[in-house]
């Protein structure tokens, strides 16, 4: 186990130097600079690019970045003057984690009763709902779901607030708009494997043994359904993620997805590259996370591994 | 008593030559398919849908009267009308014409993106699959590698590298987009190669290369089109999403993520700039989605009804 623990940890560290590095020199390729004001003279541009410490060879900037990164400092931002980037993380993660958070909570409870219900019930009416909203739910873009979501339930009916963030109602519309594709693909998978389940032969032992359906579907057949379902979590996790991205900037929530976006067309190159960082740091780490817990909850995959 | 022989006895209603004629004409796997197709009603709506909408896209912005960007300035935010079938945007333009001719581009880069990447991948994970060795261990670390990092990530800075416009997009996609291919193509040619028949064909002495076009690529196909079918409607998807944060196609030029980013401003007062747009989206996404479904089910009728 500890072994196995200890071979993702390194994998995980390795792809992340990559990303950093990658991702360093990709934003010093793109076209444009963060410093486009006409009124710029010669004399403030220079200045401004030793203040940020862009005339230093690439390799040096590269040494004295990955030196800030250890110490986990991402720099300061280059539009919004006087700001580091780590404040605006700080500042806006909260609001995009919570927002992820409730998604993620939504889209997988529902996902998981839906995928049970729909497999309980082959081939019957409530089957053939749960395939058409699994259905649905992969064909409709998140964006598309915000903007329906937000004219049906904000504007047209005025059930629930239309945008911003000021409470737990502000966060309803936002994360069903983020979560229903989630919601759909763990929906699917659970039917799936629910189904591949119930052809088990522990099954039929149970069912002969005289147990009730009830305890063969809580006992029996979800615990054993449920590991599939755990595999597309680091993947769903960065599908939420690109959701907010979206969704945040429809439903004008003050998250990091909206400034993410921003940065992108101002050519804000640091907050870019610390945002991206962040961005993969943090998946990277999840899908760490639960390739530990998949090998918790399954020892076949570790054994598995060479 | 007479010896009971064989040759006093005869079956009665036993036509020796109907039994061993074939009855119907042998079907290829693919005409087999395509049978099966036929008969998934779903399915074969999306296909329909599909086709309908590929030809609307090259033949209806030509027969309109209107262009892409032509303004009416008297018909600004007009409903659906005769004049405008499907209405105008905010200035003017009519979106009859823009959905197509975003259908155009929409379309092509979902299916060119999606096709590159399925090529890609089938031919680095056949070679590693087939070959295996030094070739694999290294494409296998890479893929690891850049399967860890999130692949929007690496889109969004490619595309931002390169500039906006169609080509980068579709690059920008098939930089990290084929690795699922390849890792499903190698799992697959790695599972063929170990059965009884591609020894056969090894001890017989044919030549790799023909095992390769004879025996692998036939028993691959078949899901591998099902796996292209599945990743189109993923590539309009990620265009969509591109151009909705401003990455993408950029105007004049137009896409549906376009349309719709365009039509959400107004969203509280001409919600139709929004709906028809997705509308179209959502109807392509879900018509690839049960033509897929349907495709898997008929390359392989083992499948059927487990997801």
């Amino acid at each position: 186990m500890r072994k196995y623990i200890f071979k993702r940890l390194v994998a995980a560290v390795l792809t992340m130097w990559v990303l950093i590095t990658v991702v360093f020199f990709l934003v010093r390729l793109m076209p444009g600079d963060p410093f486009q004001n006409p009124k710029m003279t010669a004399e403030i541009r220079a200045n401004m690019e030793s203040y940020y410490g862009f005339d230093k060879p690439l390799i040096v900037q590269y040494g004295n970045y990955m030196k800030n990164l250890f110490k986990g400092d991402l720099g300061y931002s280059m539009k919004f003057t006087n700001k580091t980037v780590n404040g605006i993380i700080a500042e806006s993660f909260p609001f995009s984690a919570d927002l992820g958070i409730r998604a993620l909570v939504f889209a997988v409870s529902f996902g998981l009763v839906l995928g049970i219900i729909s497999a309980r019930n082959r081939g019957g009416k409530l089957d053939f709902f749960c395939v058409i909203v699994a259905v649905l739910g992969t064909s409709i873009p998140d964006f598309i779901m915000g903007a329906v979501l937000q004219y049906g339930f904000g504007i047209k009916w005025g059930l629930l607030p239309v945008a911003q963030y000021q409470g737990i109602e502000y966060t309803i519309l936002p994360a069903c708009a983020i979560g229903f594709y989630t919601l759909a693909s763990v929906s699917r998978i659970m039917r799936a494997s629910m189904l591949e389940v119930a052809s088990q032969d522990y099954i039929k032992t149970a069912r002969s043994k005289g147990v009730s359906e009830f305890r063969i579907t809580a006992k029996h057949q979800i615990r054993n359904a449920i590991m599939p379902v755990m595999t597309i979590m680091g993947p769903t996790v960065a599908s939420v993620l690109t959701g907010t991205f979206v969704i945040e900037s429809i439903f004008a929530i003050p998250g990091m997805g909206k400034y993410y976006v921003e940065s992108v067309s101002n050519n804000d190159y640091s907050m870019v590259l610390g945002m991206t960082i962040f961005y993969g740091v943090f998946l990277i780490f999840c899908n760490l996370v639960v390739d530990v817990l998949y090998g918790v909850a399954d020892p076949r995959v570790r054994i598995g591994e060479r | 008593m007479a010896e009971l022989n064989r040759e006093s006895f005869v079956i009665r209603g036993k036509d020796t030559v109907r039994m061993e004629s074939i009855s119907r004409p042998s079907l290829s796997f693919w005409q087999d398919a395509w049978r099966r197709l036929k008969k998934n009603r779903a399915a074969f709506i999306g296909l329909c849908v599909v086709i309908f909408y590929t030809i609307m896209a090259v033949f209806a912005p030509m027969f309109s009267q209107y262009s892409l960007s032509d303004m009416d300035v008297t018909s600004r935010n007009a409903f659906i009308s005769a004049e405008h079938w499907l209405g105008c945007d905010a200035t003017g333009r009519d979106l009859w014409v823009r959905i197509w001719m975003g259908a155009r581009v929409s379309l092509s880069i979902g299916f060119i993106a999606a096709i590159i990447n399925a090529c890609v991948g089938a031919v680095i994970g056949g070679l590693c699959g087939f070959y295996g060795g030094k070739l694999d261990m290294i494409v296998m670390r890479l893929v690891d590698l850049l399967y860890g990092i999130p692949s929007l990530i690496i889109t969004i800075l490619v595309v931002m590298v390169l500039g906006k416009g169609i080509t980068p997009l579709i690059v920008a996609m098939c930089v990290v987009g084929w690795i699922g291919t390849c890792r499903f193509v190698r799992g697959e040619v790695y599972r063929i190669k170990e059965q009884d028949f591609v020894m056969a064909a090894k001890v017989l002495g044919i030549p790799d290369f023909k095992i390769i076009i004879k025996h692998i690529i036939p028993n691959i196909l078949g899901m591998l089109v099902t796996n292209l079918c599945m990743a189109i409607p993923g590539a309009i998807f990620q265009e969509a999403f591109l151009s909705y944060i401003g990455l993408g196609i950029t105007p004049p030029n137009c896409s549906w993520g376009v349309i719709c980013k365009e039509g959400i401003t107004y969203l509280r007062y001409y919600p139709h700039q929004v709906f028809i747009p997705a509308f179209f989206v959502c109807t392509t996404m879900l018509a690839l989605n049960l033509l897929g479904n349907g495709l898997r089910d008929a390359v392989d009728p083992r499948l059927r009804g487990t997801e």
